[in-house]
């Protein structure tokens, strides 16, 4: 299939490992990848920040870079959110579009779309998962990541027993009101803390900055991994 | 920013450092998640109870013309009177008309979050009538002089510790660490209102349309006590509150107990359909329905933001919010507190003033998960805030936004943007954690992760060269 790759900013910029583990693990199922080099953001901050128009422009941008491909696939929940859920309202654009349900979230894309589990992984250690709340509630993908990392080697999952509650992220929130966004991310960690994980598994890189930039200020021995990486293991 | 959203920032802030309050609460509502999932269990299928109530709210409030006249004759039929008020004003004045015009001196109230909405018991204790709250919850914040902390739990903040306090001072009476005992305190206070009373108040969960006749849930009894023991009887509604049919609350009591109290059923489930009719022992001898616009029909003529006015009034959204649970229910300074409240006061008092609300919200969407009734408040807290920018927002925010959108249309600039920000993350130590660190907002109580050496696209470039 020819994939095209998606990379929301903060992949590219803090995590382009879990960018570079997404290529990896596509290529290997035997697919075609390409990085559109064009590409630049979903538009998805300004549009929470409600200023639409601005929005549009780059999710127009969007569509024009990605439109040629047979499937889009990003690591991230939220951007596929924002393009799937909430492109239909900004561009007036039928929620069944051909584009729309071209684009698609990693771990949905390989459960869902390419009907895979194992990917043939190992990793020896004790991980629970976070449940970012756009990937959970705006795209309902809840068991794929999970069956996901079932299917790793030595791996001893545990569920995080909190609710699934948002970590605090929430963009720009985290900026305007940085302390409650600090506080949600607080019990946040303290649950993460409580399963006695080695790591903290997560599908957004929003998430996974701001449960880690809170595990390295308390020098927590938790590491925060997106699941590409998890499952791609070493280059 | 107005001085609302500063008051509003400065007390969500100052709440997150209480400790004491948010493990309070959080303890509270864990218990509250563990009951309500037991009860939703007992539904056949939760979410398709949730469908259901969605299209019969659906149904009536797109049809609120038609089910409002239904009930109005029905229930006038009876010797109602019915009293259409278009704002809060109207229905204060004609409330205290009431009163005046039957020389009322005190009044129980059962709990109506319509009267929070109006401010209805200040009206008439300014006309020198007195207001009691029976609804044990609210009775306390009453003595206590302040706002409910939630729409169904009022008094959820406080202790029994900080209540038994709170008697001791107001009632006199003796200290004492049992909730049995409390609650007997404020029941002994409250019988000898009830008999004195000359007028009850109380809202209405539902309004039948088909049988002409209100629905008023309490736990305590005290709905029932207020509204026929007094010779008039009061119930202020707003005229969203309406369903078609009886049978619809075959589904809508249990749903309200199960999300509102992690019930399976409220203890005490009352129907009034007017007032004492001939050869019926007891009731009210008057009994008037004043129905509240306030701003409802403007939600209404609303397609985008209509579905708002499905609300159930359960709270089961307040419960599961991250925000509320964290910075409790007082720092939003509104009538309804929590996510329906910051969708809603914008509304009710004006965007521009009250739009930081909107903000105040990560759109973790677990609100829209729980609300029974499928309102989807997280996407109207996204409405609303394009609404505010659109009406009226500040140049710089659009500045940022229109130079972080020519950033991302330029990829040269972006990587230009992104060169600088590695280059300036050098002397970030210098200034991390200072009040002149551009990212303090964030790095006050986490820490940044370093920029890549090489980004996404530099390794793939290279990759492909
Ligand atoms: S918005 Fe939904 S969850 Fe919130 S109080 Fe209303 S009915 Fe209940």
């Amino acid at each position: 299939m020819q994939i095209g790759l998606f990379i929301p900013c903060l992949v590219d910029q803090f995590f382009p490992q879990a960018g570079l583990a997404v290529a990896r693990i596509l290529k290997r199922l035997g697919h075609s990848v390409e990085y559109p080099a064009e590409q630049t953001c979903c538009g998805q901050p300004a549009f929470n920040a409600g200023v639409r128009s601005e929005a549009a422009a780059l999710a127009k941008r969007f569509i024009q870079v990605f439109d040629r491909f047979e499937a889009v696939v990003a690591p991230s929940g939220s951007c596929v959110a924002m393009v799937r859920n909430f492109y239909p309202e900004l561009l007036d654009l039928a929620p069944h579009s051909s584009f729309i349900t071209r684009v698609f979230e990693f771990s949905e894309f390989l459960v869902d779309r390419l009907n895979v589990t194992d990917l043939g992984a190992t990793f020896n250690e004790r991980v629970t998962y976070h449940d970012s709340c756009h990937l959970l509630r705006e795209l309902r993908v809840r068991e794929q990541p999970r069956q996901l990392l079932r299917a790793v080697k030595g791996l001893d999952f545990v569920e995080l027993n909190d609710g699934p509650t948002c970590c605090g992220f929430g963009g720009v929130f985290s900026v305007k009101f940085p302390e409650v966004s600090t506080v949600m991310g607080e019990d946040k960690v303290a649950a993460i803390e409580r399963t006695g994980a080695r790591y903290v598994v997560a599908s957004d890189c929003g998430c996974l900055m701001h449960i880690g930039g809170l595990l390295t200020r308390r020098d927590s021995k938790v590491r925060p991994i997106h699941l590409a990486e998890l499952l791609g293991g070493a280059p | 920013m107005s001085t609302v959203a500063q008051v509003f920032k400065e007390t969500a802030r100052r709440m997150t450092h209480d400790l004491r309050h948010r493990s309070w609460i959080q303890n509270a509502l864990g218990k509250y998640y563990v009951g309500r999932d037991e009860k939703k269990a007992r539904f056949q299928n939760w979410q398709e109870a949730r469908q259901a109530a969605a299209e019969i709210k659906w149904d009536a409030v797109n049809h609120l013309d038609k089910y409002l006249e239904q009930f109005v004759s029905k229930i006038e039929a009876r010797g109602t009177k019915v009293f259409w008020a278009s704002t809060g004003q109207q229905a204060c004045d004609y409330i205290v008309g009431v009163a005046k015009k039957h020389r009322v001196r005190s009044i129980v109230k059962s709990k109506a979050m319509t009267g929070e909405e109006i401010h209805l018991a200040q009206a008439l204790e300014k006309s020198g009538v007195e207001v009691v709250e029976t609804d044990l919850g609210e009775y306390i914040v009453q003595l206590r002089e302040e706002a409910p902390y939630h729409i169904v739990f009022p008094a959820m903040h406080l202790t029994r510790h900080e209540i038994s306090d709170l008697f001791n001072k107001k009632l006199g009476s003796a200290p004492t660490d049992s909730p049995e005992e409390l609650t007997m305190i404020a029941r002994r206070t409250l019988r000898k209102k009830y008999c004195a009373a000359d007028m009850g108040i109380s809202g209405a969960n539902f309004a039948i349309a088909e049988t002409g006749m209100i629905s008023l849930t309490t736990n305590e009894g005290n709905g029932r006590l207020s509204t026929s023991l007094p010779r008039i009887h009061v119930a202020l509604i707003g005229i969203e509150k309406v369903l078609p049919t009886l049978d619809d609350l075959a589904l809508f009591l249990p749903m309200l107990a199960t999300a509102g109290a992690a019930q399976a059923v409220s203890c005490y489930n009352t129907f009034i359909a007017g007032p004492r009719q001939e050869r019926e022992p007891d009731g009210p001898d008057e009994f008037h329905v004043v129905l509240l616009d306030n701003g409802r029909t403007r939600l209404l003529a609303d397609a985008e933001q209509r579905d708002t006015l499905h609300c159930i009034r359960c709270g089961g959204c307040l419960n599961v919010c991250p925000i509320y649970k964290n910075i409790g229910g007082h720092s939003y300074a509104t009538t309804y507190m929590g996510p329906i409240g910051s969708v809603l006061t914008p509304h009710m008092r004006g965007l521009t003033e009250w739009k930081h609300l909107s903000f105040a919200s990560s759109l973790c969407g677990a609100c829209t998960e729980a609300c029974p009734v499928k309102i989807d408040l997280h996407h109207h807290l996204l409405q609303n805030r394009r609404n505010a920018i659109r009406c009226k927002s500040p140049w710089w925010e659009k500045l940022i936004f229109q130079g972080f959108v020519t950033l991302m249309n330029h990829p040269l600039l972006y990587r230009l943007g992104v060169k600088l920000g590695w280059f300036g993350q050098k002397f970030h130590g210098l200034v991390k954690g200072t009040k002149l660190d551009p990212v303090y907002a964030w790095t006050q109580s986490r820490e940044l992760p370093p920029l890549a050496r090489n980004s996404f696209k530099d390794y793939w470039r290279r990759k492909q060269s």
